[in-house]
């Protein structure tokens, strides 16, 4: 144990679940924040574990390509956006059901990011760097902990600015409208499936972001191994966040903070119980959702024309 | 900042010219070959029997749909409607027969909503501002914040009648806007838009089935039948016997038996007995305290009050969509909780309000919606497997008895007509023996010889031992229906009378005081 570690003690737990859950969260905050404007509009896509490994591949190799990580970022969220666009056309045909296109484009998206990435497992592609906070502190744990990674800061701030967006500005108003009744909306002249369409794409866009941070920031490789179902825990966690995007931040800082107990306190020599503590997220996930459910009140917050809803 | 178009003032009512519309839906004819006129500053009424053409109609004019043939007039110009925001651009505003509210949304945002233009970035500041001065200009009151889907029928069609009002049209459609309203309150609606229409601010086309406001209303009548035109006239010249004969064609049906002659309620053990029942709302407020209510075999019990005063709860936790909080509801002097075996044991049937909605799957056929009471018993079902035939000859012969005008028994019950959706529920809740028969405003958008039916065909349930509980807006309805009336307010039973000694006043001021208190607190 270095010497900096003795100095804040046990102090090192908190502060590595912190650091720990803004790391595992942030592939969820995006992805999260994408399926809850997606949903919001009255689509949901379950595809979007496809888009998070096809973002990570595309995103890997454009920056093995350019050799700048940033590029890498934008062409991940230019594949999750085209991939998006596919479940927006698809989903707007007769009689096409909206869960069986996204488990299709799920097993498209992994199947094909595992054919086109084989090339790229091996080569070492410029990974994004972080932003210290911690500069104003001796210790070396803080700042390590304080090394937050710029997607994050994407992420909390498209949090709060889409919070912003859903009550305050004409677009927002408008993918609540189309995604709570289509009746209403037809009434009052707003274009319904245009407006999903555009909808999923930027679903798509921020999920193929998202796999941008799983191969470009952590764990900061591409293999076929890189994602352990993130693109469908964020979906669940937007059910979890009650559609609003800043209880898909909050959501995901809490999935993150639980996913890090296990690691920061082996890294204490705590190691019994680690499988265990692996299991903290999900257990508390299905705890959280058991206690706030009551059978009187309706799934509050969900928008009216999801299928999954939909009376 | 961009103008706010709606502080411009309104360039008044607008001459509207309908000729030769058309419109088919497969190998139905909904509309065929209409005309009408409606000059500026007019309220015109458009009558029909269920399924004449009537919403069809409207929704061409306003763009929802498309018609197959025929020219729109406005101001004596030629004007195309695609969509309905062409006929907002020209001030054509409807309020339509299903509401258009966004269920999540709350009463401000969705009357601000649908201002046509709204501005990239709102200020609610100023959005509440003006929103706050316009209610001000109004008889009633709304409550601006709560979510539109937690609204009782008759609170949401008074945000949509004034989500119009707000708008400042220039023709204002109104397809049977007061079906949920209470007498009070319509004549506060109506009378408000005829106020504006005599001044020139707007014209009116409304679609009803109540003579009563046709007389007091409306200017001039065009009655449409099977889609076709039927006739046209000023109300001043016509009675409403001829009225009535243009809709149907032929002579008009009786109304429901006359109180004397209806058998005495049989001495017995009540069938459904409620004591001290409370429950939660939506958003966890309590929205029954305490109802005590006993109704008997053979009795019906009708249950007057202003919508939201938790009449829909009632009616929810007693078919089972709502759980109850506190208290016992018995039926047949065992405890009751709404279950799908217990509503088969116990004979307990009923028909709420919004049927569509509450008592039928939209996409399924109206052959699957008439069955659902029993797809699962025989002779539909043996041994788990559904006889098809028989099910299929089920709902042919309930679409027969009960008239439902219906493109056949395959057709999805979504597209159906308002008042024929109520026929099938109908049809599938009183084609069995029924012990308990739970109702809510069961005439809910039924033309008068439906009304006279369906009223006939309670009494007859009646007639036959049924004990029937029935919430309805309507007094005139609960007065010629009921054995005994109560009044709900706020979720609570603050009166009861022997309905053959009701006074519709006294019963109205129940109604309306604590309504009257429960603004005062709001
Ligand atoms: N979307 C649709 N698809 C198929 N048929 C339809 C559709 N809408 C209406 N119809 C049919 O067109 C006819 C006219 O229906 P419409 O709703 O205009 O009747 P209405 O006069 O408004 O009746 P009500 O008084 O019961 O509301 C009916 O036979 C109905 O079944
Ligand atoms: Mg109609």
């Amino acid at each position: 144990m270095s010497t900096a570690g003795a100095t804040i003690g046990w102090w090192g737990v908190p502060l590595a679940v912190l650091a720990g859950a803004i790391r595992v969260s942030t592939p969820y905050l995006l992805v999260s924040l994408g399926e809850c404007i997606t949903e919001k509009s009255g689509r949901i896509n379950l595809g979007l574990e496809g888009v998070l490994i096809m973002g990570a591949m595309a995103g890997y190799a454009t920056a093995f390509a350019t050799g700048s990580p940033w590029a890498g970022v934008l062409a991940a969220g230019l594949v999750g956006a085209v991939f998006g666009l596919l479940h927006g056309l698809l989903c707007s045909l007769k009689r096409v059901n909206d869960i069986a296109i996204g488990i299709s484009i799920m097993l498209l998206g992994t199947g094909l990011a595992f054919f086109l990435g084989k090339p790229f497992v091996q080569p070492q592609a410029p990974m994004l760097s972080s932003i210290s906070f911690g500069f104003w502190s001796d210790s070396t744990q803080i700042q390590s902990a304080l090394q937050i990674n710029p997607l994050f800061i994407l992420g909390a701030v498209l949090a709060f600015a889409l919070h912003f967006a859903f009550r305050h500005t004409r677009l927002g108003l408008q993918v609540r409208i189309v995604g709570d009744s289509e009746d209403a909306a037809r009434a009052l002249g707003y274009p319904v499936l245009p407006t999903r369409i555009v909808a999923t794409v930027v679903g798509g866009f921020l999920a193929g972001v998202g796999g941008a941070f799983l191969s470009l920031y952590y764990p900061g490789s591409w293999n076929e191994g890189l994602s352990s179902g993130q693109g469908i825990i964020a979906v669940a966690l937007v059910i979890f966040a009650r559609w609003e995007p800043l209880r898909c931040l909050w959501a995901s800082l809490l999935f993150g903070g639980a996913s890090a107990l296990g690691p920061a306190l082996q890294a204490m020599g705590v190691s019994s119980g680690y499988y265990l503590f692996n299991a903290a997220p999900y257990a508390l996930t299905l705890g959280i959702l058991i206690a706030s459910w009551t059978p009187n009140r309706a799934l509050s917050g969900a928008p009216g024309e999801l299928s999954l809803v939909r009376q | 900042m961009k103008p706010i178009e709606l502080l411009q003032p309104a360039s008044g009512a607008l001459d509207l010219e309908i000729l030769g519309l058309s419109k088919h839906f497969g190998d139905v004819a909904a509309l065929d070959d209409v005309s009408l006129h409606i000059p500026a500053g007019s309220f015109h009424a458009l009558l029909g029997e269920n399924g004449a053409g009537k919403s069809t109609l409207v929704k061409c004019l306003v763009g929802y749909y498309t018609a197959d043939k025929g020219t729109v007039l406005v101001d004596q110009r030629e004007v195309e409607i695609p969509t309905p925001r062409e006929a907002s651009k020209l001030g054509i505003g409807m309020v339509y027969q299903h509401f258009t509210l966004v269920p999540s949304m709350t009463v401000a945002e969705n009357l601000v909503i649908a201002r046509g233009a709204l501005p990239a970035l709102l200020n609610w500041r100023e959005e509440r501002a003006r929103l706050a001065a316009f209610m001000e200009t109004l008889p009633f009151k709304l409550p601006l914040d709560k979510p539109a889907g937690g609204l009782a029928a008759g609170e949401k069609q008074k945000v949509e009648i004034i989500k119009q009002l707000y708008l400042q049209r220039r023709l204002l459609i109104l397809d049977e806007p007061t079906s949920v309203l209470t007498l009070d309150e319509a004549d506060e609606a109506l009378g408000l838009i005829k106020q504006l229409a005599r001044n020139q601010q707007l014209s009116v086309l409304i679609i009803t089935h109540k003579f009563r406001e046709v007389s007091a209303y409306a200017d001039a009548v065009t009655v449409l039948r099977r889609g076709r035109y039927a006739g046209h006239g000023k109300v001043a010249e016509l009675t409403v016997d001829q009225m009535a004969e243009m809709m149907v064609g032929s002579a008009v049906a009786r109304d429901a038996a006359p109180r004397a002659n209806r058998p005495a309620i049989p001495e017995g053990a009540a069938r459904l007995r409620i004591q001290q029942l409370t429950a939660l709302g939506d958003h966890g407020l309590p929205v029954l305290k305490n109802i005590d209510l006993s109704v008997y075999p053979g009795e019906i019990l009708g249950i007057a009050g202003v919508s939201g005063n938790g009449q829909k709860a009632l009616i929810e936790v007693l078919i089972g969509q709502r759980e109850k909080s506190g208290g016992k509801v018995q039926v047949h002097g065992k405890d009751y909780s709404g279950r799908r075996a217990e509503l088969a044991l116990c004979k307990v049937n009923s028909l709420p309000e919004e049927p569509l909605r509450n008592a039928c799957v939209g996409n399924l056929s109206v052959a699957d919606n008439l069955a659902l009471r029993n797809y699962d018993q025989p002779p539909l079902a043996r041994s788990g497997w559904i006889n098809w035939r028989a099910l299929r000859a089920q709902a042919k012969t309930y679409v027969e008895n009960f008239r439902i005008k219906t493109d056949g028994i395959d057709a999805k019950i979504q597209t159906l007509s308002g008042g024929n959706v109520q026929r099938a529920v109908l049809a599938r809740e009183l084609s069995h023996p029924v012990d308990l028969l739970i109702v809510a405003n069961p005439v809910f958008g039924l033309d008068f010889n439906a009304v006279a039916e369906t009223h006939s065909r309670l009494l007859a349930a009646r007639a036959q031992g049924t004990a029937i509980l029935l919430v309805s807006e309507d007094l005139d309805e609960l007065l010629e229906l009921s054995d005994r009336i109560v009044v709900m307010s706020e979720g609570e039973i603050v009166f009861e009378v022997d309905a053959a000694h009701a006074d519709i006043r006294e019963l109205g001021r129940h109604m309306a005081g604590s309504h009257a208190l429960a603004e005062a607190t709001a």
